[in-house]
């Protein structure tokens, strides 16, 4: 701890805290609710832009993959109904079949079947040997043989491979019989694979059982039955995409994208995890948050710093308003002192003043012949002449004190310092040439007028005129009072031709009650009422002594703008 | 010349007594009165007053209302201020009011009586010359 701060007191510490507080609260508002407005408009916007974006995503895939199933549908009915029973019957025209089919279609079609409407299997062309199968009790024969045609769910079947079948209902003679084809899994699982969004998108296929039609990216095991759960099994599904946001079992959230396919036997799924999808949006969000959080601890920063520098500056202003009041106090309490001085020494005059009658009295009386033969005559003399000697002490003594507790009128007025100059070089001149002094004014007459109070600058003038005179009053000499304009101030000179002050008195010469001249001749306050004076309005007074050569006063005293010329 | 006739006001008794044995010792007539309002009296029945010594501050009747008075009902009397110093501005007011002089409490009694004496040679000349005017008219007023 090398500051040695004062600790606060509670006052100044709950201040500092209620503007810290006040300066953040203040300051977070408007940032918290313009931040929020922002933020919550760009989530809303960027989320309907990831949605919509989404819906098209999987509507085209729906679309596609309807269209692949429609495809393949159309061409085994073509197959069936213009090639007929009698032709693909036979296994060797099957198989070129295949092969033509293959060529056109690439690799889609596994293999081709004719059963039976007993379910077996008549002619088979394809890489399993499955020419004997009897398939009377497969889900798809069973539906085949109701339906015109049938799309089957994907299953393992005989040949223990995922895959599925087109299966479509023709007659000959009366006899239902079957054309099979086997879609390739790869094939058709490619257009579902193919959908690939960030890194956590991916889509797949379920039946109404709830079971994978398609290879999904992730291995999890969806629940069972009813598109593995993903909507109300009541509530019957609409035609368009479905979009909605629920938590896994490990508590990830993630976006389902739903379309229903192949007349609302197969769901389309996308699925992909919340916060991949909306990354863009928890980047702004991440950079938003860091930004509010810097912000926020450079706000709270500021804030104590600046409540601390105010708090530091009002509590120095307390002080100054303290200290101030003090002296207001201290000031009242003189000036009390000295209506007290000034009432008892007009009291004390007048008892003084009978005393030294009644002692003039008596020396009167002692005049009278009667006494003249007394031999104490000359003490009684001597100690009547005490009386009144001391009596004149008393009245010097109360007459100092009355004129230092006079009030003098303080009151401003616009006056000319040459013209007040002038007046008081006229007062002092009877007394100054009884001492051989000469008062010479040196006045700049284009000096613009002041505003002062006159009757202080009297006193200040009188003050200086009359120390000069009292110095030079045993061998005489010369006072020069002049004035003159440096800048915007007044310098008014008071130079005299004296013995000079001696170096070591010139630094006290302002104090109050220093005086240099003999008990009860001076108070020793004329300088440093000259010197309050001249503070008081804003100048300022120095002395400038050499000694058997003289002594300069000078006073300089601020002009307003507003005066000049 | 005739010893000066005062009359000398001022509140404090045992001033006034000290002070009207002094002077009457100096050879003065000396009237007295302790207030503002009994000089006037004082100053109606003694016609021949030259002088009023007139201390400023006095309760009721003060030294300058005192002054004004004695200017208006009599206004060849002369008069001299008596005062403490912080009623110098007092005197000084009641110099330019027609106040022959002011004295500073205690006075020294030798410029006292040179004070009184001037005054009332002051007052006497100025008499003089009115009984001389006054002849003059009567003179000139016979054939």
């Amino acid at each position: 701890m090398s500051k040695t701060k004062l600790p606060l007191s509670p006052y100044y510490r709950s201040l500092t805290l209620n503007m810290t507080v006040a300066i953040i609260v203040v300051s977070f508002i408007p940032v918290f609710l313009v931040g929020s407005t922002i933020y919550y408009n760009f989530y809303a916007s960027y989320r309907e832009k990831v949605y919509a974006h989404l819906e098209e995503l999987v509507e085209k895939h729906r679309q596609q993959i309807d269209a692949f199933l429609v495809d393949k549908l159309a061409d085994i009915r073509f197959l069936s109904r213009n090639l007929g029973y009698a032709n693909l019957s036979d296994e060797a025209f099957l198989q070129s079949t295949l092969a033509s089919l293959q060529r056109n279609y690439r690799p889609v079609f596994v293999d081709l079947g004719v059963v039976n409407g007993a379910g077996q299997q008549v002619a088979y062309a394809g890489p399993f040997k499955l020419t004997e199968a009897v398939y009377t009790e497969t889900d798809w024969f069973q539906q085949a043989m109701n339906k015109e045609y049938v799309i089957s769910d994907v299953f393992l079947g005989l040949r223990r491979l995922p895959h599925f079948i087109i299966a479509v209902k023709n007659t000959i003679n009366g006899e239902p019989w079957i054309l099979r084809a086997t879609i390739d899994f790869v094939a058709f699982n490619d257009l579902v694979e193919n959908i690939r969004v960030g890194e956590t998108g991916f889509a797949y296929i379920l039946n109404r059982r709830g079971e994978f039609q398609t290879k999904p990216l992730i291995d999890f095991v969806p629940s069972e039955g009813c598109y593995g759960h993903f909507f109300d099994c009541e509530k019957e599904l609409n035609d368009g995409v479905t979009i909605a946001e629920r938590e896994d079992d490990d508590g990830k959230e993630n976006i389902y994208v739903t379309a229903l396919l192949k007349d609302k036997d197969w769901l389309l799924v996308y699925r992909q995890e919340s916060a991949d999808a909306f990354s863009d949006l928890r980047r702004a969000q991440f950079i938003s948050v860091v930004i509010f959080i810097v912000g926020g601890v450079s706000i709270i920063i500021m804030a104590s710093m600046l409540s601390i520098r105010q708090v530091g500056r009002i509590k120095e202003a307390d002080r100054a308003k303290e200290l101030m009041n003090e002296q207001v106090i201290e000031t009242g309490k003189l000036a009390s002192i000295g209506e007290l001085a000034a009432g008892i020494a007009h009291e004390i005059n007048n008892p003084v003043a009978i005393m030294v009658e009644e002692a003039g009295w008596i020396q009167d009386l002692l005049e009278e012949e009667d006494f003249a033969r007394s031999e104490n005559l000359d003490e009684f003399e001597r100690a009547l002449k005490q009386i009144n000697t001391q009596g004149k002490r008393c009245k010097e003594i109360t007459h100092k004190l009355l004129s230092f507790a006079r009030k003098t009128d303080a009151r401003l007025q616009e006056f000319s310092i040459n013209d007040l100059i002038e007046e008081v070089v006229s007062l002092s001149e009877q007394r100054a040439k009884y001492a051989k002094v000469i008062i010479t004014p040196q006045l700049d007459a284009s000096l613009p007028s002041i505003q002062a109070s006159p009757s202080e600058m009297q006193q200040v003038f009188l003050n200086l005129i009359n120390n000069a005179v009292d110095a030079m009053e045993r061998q005489g000499g010369e006072i020069v009072v002049a004035s003159r304009r440096e800048k915007n101030q007044l310098v008014i000179e008071v130079r005299d031709t004296g013995p000079g002050i001696p170096p070591a008195n010139i630094d006290r010469i302002f104090d109050p009650f220093y005086t240099t001249k003999p008990v009860g001749k001076g108070t020793g306050l004329g300088l440093s009422i000259c010197y309050g004076i001249i503070k008081k309005m804003g100048g300022d007074i120095s002395v400038d002594s050499t000694m058997d050569e003289g002594t300069t006063f000078v006073i300089k005293i601020p002009v307003r703008e507003e005066h000049v010329g | 010349m005739l010893e000066p006739i005062v009359l000398l006001v001022d509140d404090e008794a045992p001033f006034v007594d000290t002070m009207t044995k002094r002077l009457t010792k100096r050879k003065l007539t000396v009237f007295k009165s302790y207030s503002g309002e009994e000089a006037l009296e004082t100053l109606k029945e003694n016609s021949q007053i030259d002088l009023v010594i007139l201390d400023v501050k006095m309760p009721g009747m003060d030294g300058i209302e005192t002054l004004k008075e004695i200017r208006k009902e009599f206004p060849l009397v002369e008069v001299i201020m008596l005062t403490g110093h912080a009623t110098v501005e007092t005197s000084i007011e009641g110099m330019r009011l027609g106040a022959f002089d002011y004295l500073m409490k205690p006075c020294d009694m030798d410029v006292l009586i040179e004070k009184v004496n001037a005054a009332t040679k002051k007052k006497r000349d100025h008499e003089e010359k009115i009984r001389e005017a006054r002849v003059n008219v009567i003179l000139k007023a016979r054939p």
